[in-house]
């Protein structure tokens, strides 16, 4: 065993080592290969008849679609740029975007657009404002999702309560819930977990505030901003909403799916996902969100991107403009996976699933607001949790809650 | 042949006469090349490039610029550092717990005369698994709605838990999947040692009238004192790099507790890769790295009053 005392000391110092090092992992490389980056199994067969399609018209590409798992998808990216490895497509959001744009990472397919004579006009104003940055284009929209209520029609009728339409407001909404709740059968009226995108950003607005000011400084203390958090304490504080910490456990999509909660407001990406559920099918039905001051829902979307370190940014260009145009956007409606960006084709997706009125999601659009973006907004989104999670659980006042996230807001944006 | 090992100048020739065969030196740099290059590749100049950083503020993608110790003394004012460097003793702690748990299972197994193996393979087996894997069962085991565990408790009368949702349990119920899963290797290992132990030590004390408790103790315990060691001495730097448990048990925008349960690798994590701020998480690293050289050498210095080496 003598030696062995030599032998421990050489492995921890190793091991000691590993803790520094990090790994990288590649996209590939072949004649003329074309990776193309996504997070979602849902989506990956629209992709793939996407890339198939783009294929037929161009023999001599290859396109290869990869799923990265969500959690680790903005990490492998940001590896894979700094590495020169990254994939040479792939989906950008909003929030993501100004760092890669500002970081010369994003391949610049302004002038292949103009040659395309692609008509911007086919996208969503909104979507097209999310991404732009002193008027260079860095991709295009592939989808676009607004909020609505997802409603189980099952508990509505046992509770006896009338479906939601657009007619409804905030007090009608809080009325349903107090009703719907039955704690007996473990039913709540609704699901509010922290959600800026399907919950307390669409509430602000609707009660007339904002997010980011027009100063470009947040907002969230006002007192519109304010009686929008209030809307979702106010649900925890009454009970409606299982609390935060079962939402931690258990997503709310899944309390939903469970048939646990009777409305869950959120985006209309969920709709392949509910509708595959056959025993859920029947049950689940849409309306628009409530109104207050007036009515409001975030829109948002997701851009196809390409690598600027890519070894053929010709080629890339020509795909991403095909992924996000016409035929892409017929293949991803048809599939039911996301609500494309382009003009017109959103029939399909509406047709795929009948039994659902999906046209809420589309109609949205007219009383949409793009997601508020300002600076390093995944660092400022990634405080969340810290401070508005003591008013979800009740030990804060929203008012106090939201003064301090407003204040944690500025400081990250003044950097 | 024993006259040769035997004596020293015979030793001498034979070695001269091997040099003798081989071109020159540089072969034996040749043979180690392919693990030297690796060495160089994979830990030693990721290391030098983190130290670097560390003096710097990178921003997410291009060149950073130097800012001297900035990054550390930002990090030492910082609450959030202090108090993930408190969570990660804590885990340390808890996974130290999972050492004399698999002593004494590993003495067990060895008692067993059959299906040996079999215990082996069990234990074994959350090693082989992906973490990933491993924590999302964990996950629905701690669920504090639908989990496997409330309901056990349950039926015993004792009320649920969110198990990860709560920041009073999180850092516990973390540290018992942890020693869960580091159990087979540790298994392993002093299972390795207890066979190394010789059979005749026991045989002979029992003749002095030694019960299985005192053989125990005074035999087993102290010849087995290397392999313990070496378990300690991984346990802590295991302990030290929590990270991927954290991850997937833990994150969710929803969860308030995670903030209260963060690692140092964690912590590590959201800075370098969530906020784009590489310096800062490379600064983070090197103490990391400072932290697990300090810990590993204070158990080699109080190795001398508790291991025995034959």
């Amino acid at each position: 065993m003598r030696h062995g005392k030599r032998w421990i000391a050489a492995a921890a110092v190793l091991a000691a080592l590993a803790a520094t090092g990090c790994g990288s992992s590649g996209g590939g490389d072949g004649k003329v290969t074309l990776s193309y980056a996504t997070w979602s199994d849902d989506q990956k067969p629209a992709m793939e008849a996407i890339a198939k399609a783009f294929e037929d018209k161009h023999p001599d590409i290859d396109v290869q679609v990869q799923v990265l798992p969500w959690p680790e998808y903005w990490s492998t990216l940001q590896v894979g740029a700094a590495g020169r490895t990254a994939p040479d497509a792939f989906w950008m959001l909003a929030d993501q975007f100004p760092a890669y744009a500002k970081g010369k990472q994003l391949l610049d397919i302004t002038d292949a657009v103009k040659a395309a004579g692609v008509d911007l006009a086919a996208y969503p104003k909104a979507v097209l404002d999310l991404y732009d940055v002193d008027g260079k284009l860095y991709g295009l929209p592939k989808d676009f999702d607004t909020n609505a209520i997802w409603f189980n029609k099952a508990l509505f009728d046992k509770a006896g309560v009338a479906y939601p339409d657009d007619s409804w407001t905030w007090d009608d909404a809080r009325e349903a819930a107090r009703k719907l709740t039955n704690p007996a059968a473990g039913v709540w009226g609704i699901a509010a977990p922290i959600d800026r995108q399907g919950g307390y950003y669409n509430s602000i607005y609707q009660a007339g505030g904002k997010v980011i000011g027009d100063d470009g400084k947040a907002a969230i203390d006002s007192p519109e901003a304010i009686s929008g958090l209030q809307f979702w304490t106010q649900m925890h504080a009454d009970g409606f909403s299982p609390t935060l910490k079962q939402l931690s456990d258990t997503e709310a999509v899944q309390m939903f799916m469970d048939q646990k909660v009777a409305m869950y407001f959120s985006g209309s990406f969920w709709a392949q996902r509910l509708y595959g559920d056959q025993a859920l099918r029947p049950n689940v039905g849409v309306a628009p969100l409530p109104k207050a001051k007036q009515r409001a829902t975030m829109i948002s979307g997701i851009l196809n991107a390409g690598y600027a370190g890519t070894k053929h940014p010709k080629e890339l260009a020509e795909f991403l403009i095909f992924a996000s145009g016409k035929d892409a956007a017929v293949i991803q409606a048809k599939s039911g996976a996301v609500l494309p960006a382009y003009q017109d084709t959103q029939q399909g997706w509406l047709d795929a699933m009948p039994e659902f009125n999906l046209k809420v999601f589309v109609d949205a659009v007219d009383y949409s607001v793009p997601l508020p973006i300002a600076g390093d907004a995944a660092k400022w989104t990634g405080l969340e949790t810290q401070y508005l999670g003591p008013a979800w659980e009740g030990k804060q006042s929203a008012a106090d809650a939201a003064r301090a996230y407003n204040t944690a807001i500025n400081e990250v944006l003044a950097q | 042949m024993t006259t040769d090992v035997a004596s020293p100048p015979a030793r001498q020739r034979t070695r001269r006469r091997a040099g003798g065969l081989l071109p020159s030196p540089g072969w034996g740099y040749l043979m180690i090349a392919p693990a030297f290059i690796g060495l160089v590749a994979f830990y030693v100049w990721p290391f030098l490039t983190t130290f670097g950083k560390s003096f710097m503020d990178v921003p997410a993608f291009g060149p950073g610029t130097f800012t001297g110790v900035d990054n550390y003394t930002e990090l030492l004012a910082d609450d959030r550092f202090w108090q993930a460097l408190r969570n990660s003793a804590l885990y340390t702690v808890i996974l130290l717990l999972g050492v004399p748990v698999a002593i004494v299972l590993a003495a067990l197994i060895e008692q067993v005369s059959r299906g040996r193996a079999l215990y082996r393979v069990l234990f074994f087996l959350p090693v082989v698994t992906l973490p990933v894997a491993v924590s999302m069962v964990w996950r629905f085991i701690y669920n504090g709605d639908f989990g496997l565990l409330n309901y056990v408790l349950s039926l015993v009368g004792v009320p649920g838990q969110y198990w990860v949702a709560d920041a009073t349990f999180t850092i516990y119920a973390v540290g018992v999947v942890g020693i869960w899963m580091s159990l087979g290797i540790n298994l392993i290992i002093l299972g390795a040692g207890l066979q190394s132990i010789p059979q005749d030590l026991y045989e002979a004390s029992s003749l002095d009238g030694a019960g299985r408790v005192r053989q125990f103790f005074r035999i087993t315990l102290p010849l087995l004192s290397p392999s313990v060691f070496l378990v300690t001495v991984l346990t802590v730097i295991s302990a030290l790099q929590m990270f991927d448990l954290i991850f997937v048990m833990l994150r969710s925008v929803n969860n308030t507790a995670l903030a209260d349960s963060k690692t140092i690798v964690y912590l590590f994590y959201e800075k370098a890769f969530v906020e784009f701020d590489q310096g800062y998480g490379a600064a983070i690293a090197i103490v990391l790295l400072m932290v697990i050289m300090a810990a590993t050498l204070v158990q080699f210095r109080l190795q001398r009053r508790w291991v025995f080496y034959d």
